[in-house]
């Protein structure tokens, strides 16, 4: 195996997509909402596609800004079917994105001949390409460094996720808790949501190249499921995650390149194998656990029966 | 007005008029999908009384709690607290939600729990300080659970939860109390706790109201009773209101078993 400084790019931009993913993904899945994400990171394809079409610029501000509008309509449009089309909230979201999502497919493939952004890496990005697009050039003791513009896009989403997560961390814990104590306290559940809802629509959009649309969808919610298994205590849960999401982006670029070639093919998708380790690290996990996994729980069943 | 209002419409009458009621309810009417589930309420609850919350399933008695919180939209009618609305005296107002209707597997320890009263007093960006947090701890001492501190809050027992809960309820520090069924499926330890814990603040001062669904310990609990099926029945003194025939027309002809239970405390007094 050989390693480039395009690899050391590849793992860095996967990383910091991970962890900014893992940081919001622990409150999808501590309110029970982690099909949001899902449904946000594939709704703000029409509103990337039109973002993309009009300005011919891939992570341009106007792309997030319009990412943000379209992540909290998701969840408005997601309440307001539930409650006046007689549907429960799962399948107010199913029709929701799937028809954004659909839309957005629309708009890419009619706008196809004009502009390179192509369906396949619309679904699993392509992450062994961003490094190519450098946008800085500074001198760092003596070394020359070419810094992707993915990049710094992606420090710059995971710095504002980090700032969010910390600044309101009261507030995501109360509201995520007990919404309704919350509310009755005057903190304003409704305001954490739709803020925790753009922040999901505009962080999927940064990672839109790098890891497309439904690897997105792990990285939110497998790191964060598995910190919850490891601890009892919030911070570390986020701790945590962010953690998990590094070692499965460092672990999952790795892999994609020895493993193929044990069996004798080419290096493979790395996004794809950085959701297949972050699977096998929550399998490992939910197994051994120390407290939740389910064979310690076995061992000390039987040691309680005996 | 109907007869059983007379005793609250003396007593408001009576009170000192220049101090303003913890409670009052004019005209309230809630209603999902155009169907009311609570109608034309109109209550007032004087200061300092154990106030139970009183009638069958699906009579509105959470919707009731939930209006006057501004948790759900009112589709008529106004409540005052203390003579104003609750938005300007939510900081004076406590809330003991149901215990269903939180995620216990949530990764916070009882303390953090409790801890969470203090945040309605401490706005955006400000931290959990060591002085509330010593209250917290305070708070878990008096209702008995100072040794459960840092367990996560799946390991404790439903009466040690719905404890945790109270516990964050006195932290809140408030002068009005709503309780949704903090009685449902606990011990019997946590019962007397729990009425132990009621009779203290009532003793402070505090006015607190209960939904409650154990009809034969109410008069022995409470000393006013709100009955309750979509409209109000009857509200009052609990000894005044809670009768034979309140409790037939609060329940029907439907719940017999309560019915008798009911008979036997009335009888009994």
């Amino acid at each position: 195996m050989e390693w480039y400084s395009i690899d050391t790019w590849i793992v860095v931009i996967g990383a910091l997509a991970a962890g900014a993913c893992a940081l919001l993904g622990n409150f999808l899945v501590l309110r029970k909402m982690s099909m949001m994400g899902d449904a946000i990171s594939h709704a703000v394809l029409p509103g990337l596609a039109i973002a993309f079409l009009v300005t011919g610029a891939r992570a341009s501000l106007s792309m997030f800004i319009g990412a943000a509008i379209v992540g909290v309509l998701t969840a408005v449009f997601t309440q307001w079917i539930s409650r006046f089309g007689k549907v429960d909230e799962g399948a107010s979201m199913g029709i929701v994105f799937t028809t954004l999502f659909a839309l957005g497919l629309l708009l890419i493939v009619q706008g196809a001949d004009h502009v390179d952004l192509d369906p396949s890496c619309v679904l699993y990005g392509a992450i062994e390409l961003t490094p190519l697009d450098v946008v800085w050039r500074p001198t760092l003791f003596g070394y020359f460094i070419e810094v992707p513009r993915a990049a710094l896009v992606l420090v710059g989403v995971a710095l504002l996720n980090t700032v969010f997560v910390v600044a309101f961390f009261k507030e995501l814990r109360i509201s995520s808790f007990d919404a309704e104590l919350a509310t009755a306290m005057g903190i304003h559940s409704k305001l954490m949501h739709y803020l925790l809802m753009s922040l999901v629509a505009v962080t999927t959009v940064a990672c839109f190249e790098a890891v497309g649309s439904i690897i997105v969808i792990a990285m939110l919610i497998v790191p964060a499921a598995t910190a919850h298994l490891l601890t009892d205590r919030l911070w570390l849960m986020v701790v945590l995650s962010v953690l998990i999401a590094i070692v499965s982006a460092v672990l999952g670029h790795l892999s994609a390149l020895i493993l193929p070639a044990c069996f004798g093919f080419a290096d493979t998708s790395t996004s794809g194998m950085m959701a297949v380790m972050a699977g096998l690290i929550f399998s490992t996990v939910v197994l051994f656990a120390p407290k939740y996994g389910v064979l310690p729980r076995l061992v000390r069943k039987t040691e309680a029966v005996r | 007005m109907s007869p059983e209002s007379d005793p609250f419409i003396q007593v408001e009458q009576t009170g000192s008029s220049s101090k303003s009621l913890p409670l009052k309810i004019r005209d309230l009417t809630v209603a999902y999908h155009r169907k009311p589930v609570i109608w034309d309420i109109d209550l007032s609850i004087p200061e300092g009384k154990l106030v139970s919350i009183v009638g069958p399933n699906g009579a509105g008695k959470s919707t009731l709690i939930k209006a006057c919180l501004d948790l759900i939209p009112r589709t008529s009618g106004e409540v005052s607290i203390y003579g104003q609305s609750y938005k300007k005296r939510r900081k004076r107002v406590g809330y003991v939600p149901q215990r269903e209707s939180v995620d216990w597997d949530f990764p916070v320890s009882a303390l953090d729990v409790v801890a969470m009263g203090t945040y309605g007093k401490l706005g955006w960006f400000r931290r959990v300080s060591k002085r509330s947090k010593a209250l917290s701890m305070e708070a878990l001492e008096r209702v008995g659970l100072a040794d459960y501190a840092h367990r996560q809050i799946s390991q404790l027992s439903g009466g040690q939860q719905q404890r945790t809960f109270l516990a964050r309820a006195l932290v809140q520090d408030a002068d009005i109390y709503f309780m949704d069924e903090p009685f449902a499926a606990v011990d019997a330890a946590t019962e007397r706790a729990i009425v132990e814990l009621l009779k203290e603040l009532q003793k402070r001062g505090k006015t607190v109201l209960v939904v409650h669904h154990d009809l034969a310990t109410v008069p022995q609990y409470f000393d006013w009773t709100v009955l309750l099926n979509m409209r109000v029945v009857a509200v009052g003194p609990t000894n005044e209101v809670f009768t034979q025939e309140n409790l037939r027309r609060t329940y029907g002809g439907k719940l017999t078993l309560f019915t008798q239970a009911a008979n036997k405390v009335v009888q009994s007094r």
